[in-house]
């Protein structure tokens, strides 16, 4: 079957090269600190590519050290967003992880031209990533004693957006999911459906709730996981069907945009609207799980969801 | 009260003429008898409706989407269905009148209709909140059409709304969720789904109910991703290219049944469906019925198996390593 082939990648390096080569680990806390002086005083020679600017806190964090805690703020928590192959290495065991259709690319289909050419916007963002042919990395790989489908988003790539390579990798996963009896999990951070590819975009939504109604109806789970920021198509496809729905903290969720509610509605928006808190307050998430714990949280979960189907 | 597009306008010009001159039934000084100006006007109307009408842009065809005496779900339920008594309510939260559904006759088949329903006044707009749904909205839709497969009677929608209501009260209630369970849930239902587009299909709020065994579409609707004012704003900067983006989105009747999207165009009579609401009922009842009695003499694994496949084609990728295998 040519649809069904099964690109074996693992992510067993660290798929992500830092921009500029880290200096050697070093104990001497002072390296550490002495930018964040730097910093206050003469802000334009901060060396890019070695330390970041936490956007919540805005304390100076060292690159390597951010990397170590999967992006997530040592001083006060903020997630900062996460590459997908980077937190799929942060999910599976060693190894585990074997790719599918790592090669499918977008096809201007609709031959969209206006503003700006759908051919060159891929075109740019093929030359910007090399680790991303399209703003999903599918695959089946273990975490902790269970095989599972992992599909996780990427915002790098065009906003997250899901044209027809989105909806047909997560199609194919969850496909993969239903066949090989795995559970699936969808880890989402999108904008919305591509625009560029018009209703082909749309039909994603049909077409990937689709299988996930026959995944369910074997009694297979599927739990959804929410990041910073999920909006609009996905929001209102695969994201929200989730036996399970987790969210990181902090994470914009909706449907619309605060832009667009403001301008349609003309009200003032409530304290934290559309953040994980706001919609687990309001019943739509599961739970709130901080990144570094979201491994042992999923390995949990599963054992529950799967129990019913082990060999005893 | 009259209401005419920009591009109708010389149409209502000369409709203008043919009324003044009915007032004044008399002779003129040409030597034409006022009966042969009438009908020689009447020809000049039909023919100017014919050209207009045959050349429409896509931008156009959004606009007539739109038009405000366009025949809404309601009218199509008056005209082309028989014994309709609305249902309300989704048993949770309210009764969103944004939507109408119930029990109806199409010919000589019983079925579920569950529709979008715009107001035809600014009070009748406010109460159908201009037919953009809240949750409420599609969780009544799916409890109607729960009922519907419940009993076996197949369920046609119709569609026709800008979109679901972006709105505090929505994401509180979870307008994403709500569209998406839909989706999920329309993909199972055994009894047979005929979704039709009349007027506006306007994204994810058009296809929380447009999952369907066949999806029409009438011949000056739009189904789009994103309006086109929203594609505008966003890639061209400013809502002023809104046709430029209207053009490009492919979001016409043709463009959709070329593109594989729909299933087929139910045409509408010369000058669009608000210049005969009763011959565009009875063209989308023909088609409502023969999609029906079609899907429906298919067994009911083999009728969820192709709506699965159905939207399961949608979409365009490149594999360069599938194409060399």
């Amino acid at each position: 079957m040519a649809s069904r082939t099964v690109k074996r990648k693992s992510v067993v390096t660290d798929p992500v090269e830092p921009m500029v080569t880290p200096p050697p680990l070093s104990t001497d806390t002072t390296f550490l600190t002495k930018p964040k002086i730097a910093a206050r005083s003469r802000k334009r020679d901060m060396p890019e590519g070695l330390w970041t600017k936490c956007p919540s806190c805005e304390s100076l964090i060292y690159d390597k050290e951010l990397d170590d805690n999967l992006k997530v703020c040592p001083k006060c928590g903020h997630h900062l967003p996460i590459g997908a192959r980077e937190r799929i290495h942060s999910l599976v065991e060693t190894c585990s992880f074997e790719e599918m259709d790592a090669e499918m690319q977008s096809l201007d289909i609709l031959k969209f031209t206006g503003a700006a050419s759908y051919e060159a916007k891929l075109a740019a963002y093929k030359k910007k990533s090399s680790l991303l042919k399209d703003a999903v990395v599918t695959g089946v790989g273990v975490i902790g004693t269970h095989r599972v489908a992992l599909g996780v988003m990427d915002f790098s790539f065009l906003g997250g957006s899901m044209g027809s390579v989105v909806g047909e990798k997560l199609t194919r996963l969850i496909e993969t999911g239903s066949s090989r009896g795995l559970p699936v999990i969808i880890i989402s951070t999108s904008g919305g459906a591509r625009m560029y590819e018009g209703m082909f975009s749309l039909m994603q939504m049909a077409k990937t709730c689709g299988a996930l109604a026959l995944h369910g109806k074997l009694g297979l789970p599927y739990i959804s996981v929410l990041t910073n920021p999920t909006y609009a198509g996905v929001i209102a496809s695969f994201a929200t069907v989730g036996d399970l729905i987790l969210a990181e903290p902090a994470a914009m969720i909706g449907f619309a945009g605060p832009r667009v509610i403001k301008d349609t509605t003309q009200a003032d928006l409530p304290e934290g609207f559309q953040t994980s808190e706001f919609l687990q307050e309001h019943g739509l998430i599961d739970a709130i799980v901080p990144r570094r714990d979201m491994r042992a949280r999923l390995v949990y979960y599963l054992d529950f969801m799967m129990a019913g189907r082990r060999p005893a | 009260m009259k209401h005419h597009l920009d591009f109708e306008k010389p149409i209502a010009e000369l409709q203008r003429k043919l009324e003044e001159l009915k007032q004044h039934p008399e002779n003129h000084s040409l030597g034409i008898s006022w009966e042969e100006e009438i009908r020689l006007l009447e020809r000049k109307i039909e023919d100017a409706r014919r050209h207009i009408f045959s050349n429409l842009t896509p931008w156009q065809r959004v606009q007539l989407a739109r038009h405000p005496k366009r025949p809404y779900t309601q009218d199509y339920l008056r005209l082309a269905f028989t014994g309709f008594e609305e249902l309300h309510g989704d048993r949770m939260y309210g009764d969103d009148r944004a939507f109408v559904g119930g029990f109806a006759q199409i010919g000589d088949r019983k079925v579920v209709v569950i529709g979008t329903q715009k107001g035809r006044d600014t009070k009748e707009n406010i109460l159908r909140n201009f037919g953009s749904a809240h949750p409420e909205g599609y969780r009544k839709a799916l409890r109607l059409m729960r009922l519907a497969d419940k009993f076996g009677l197949p369920i046609v929608t119709l569609i026709d709304t800008a979109g679901a209501y972006p709105g505090v009260g929505s994401e509180e209630r979870h307008i994403g969720e709500a569209i998406a369970v839909n989706l999920r849930e329309m993909m199972l239902f055994n009894v047979p789904i005929i979704a039709v587009v009349i007027g506006e299909g306007g994204s994810g709020g058009a296809l929380g109910i447009g999952v369907g065994d066949r999806v029409l579409i009438l011949e000056n609707a739009y189904y789009s991703v994103i309006s086109p004012e929203g594609c505008s704003a966003i890639l061209w900067k400013n809502r002023s290219a809104a046709p430029d983006a209207a053009a490009a989105l492919r979001i016409t009747a043709t463009d959709l049944r070329q593109l594989g999207l729909v299933d087929d165009i139910v045409s509408e009579p010369v000058g669009g469906a608000h210049n005969d609401p009763a011959a565009t009922a009875a063209s989308l009842k023909d088609a409502v019925l023969r999609h029906l009695n079609e899907v429906s003499a298919q067994p009911v694994e083999e009728r969820l198996r192709n709506r699965y496949r159905k939207f399961r084609s949608f979409g365009h990728v490149l594999e360069p390593s599938a194409q060399a295998a």
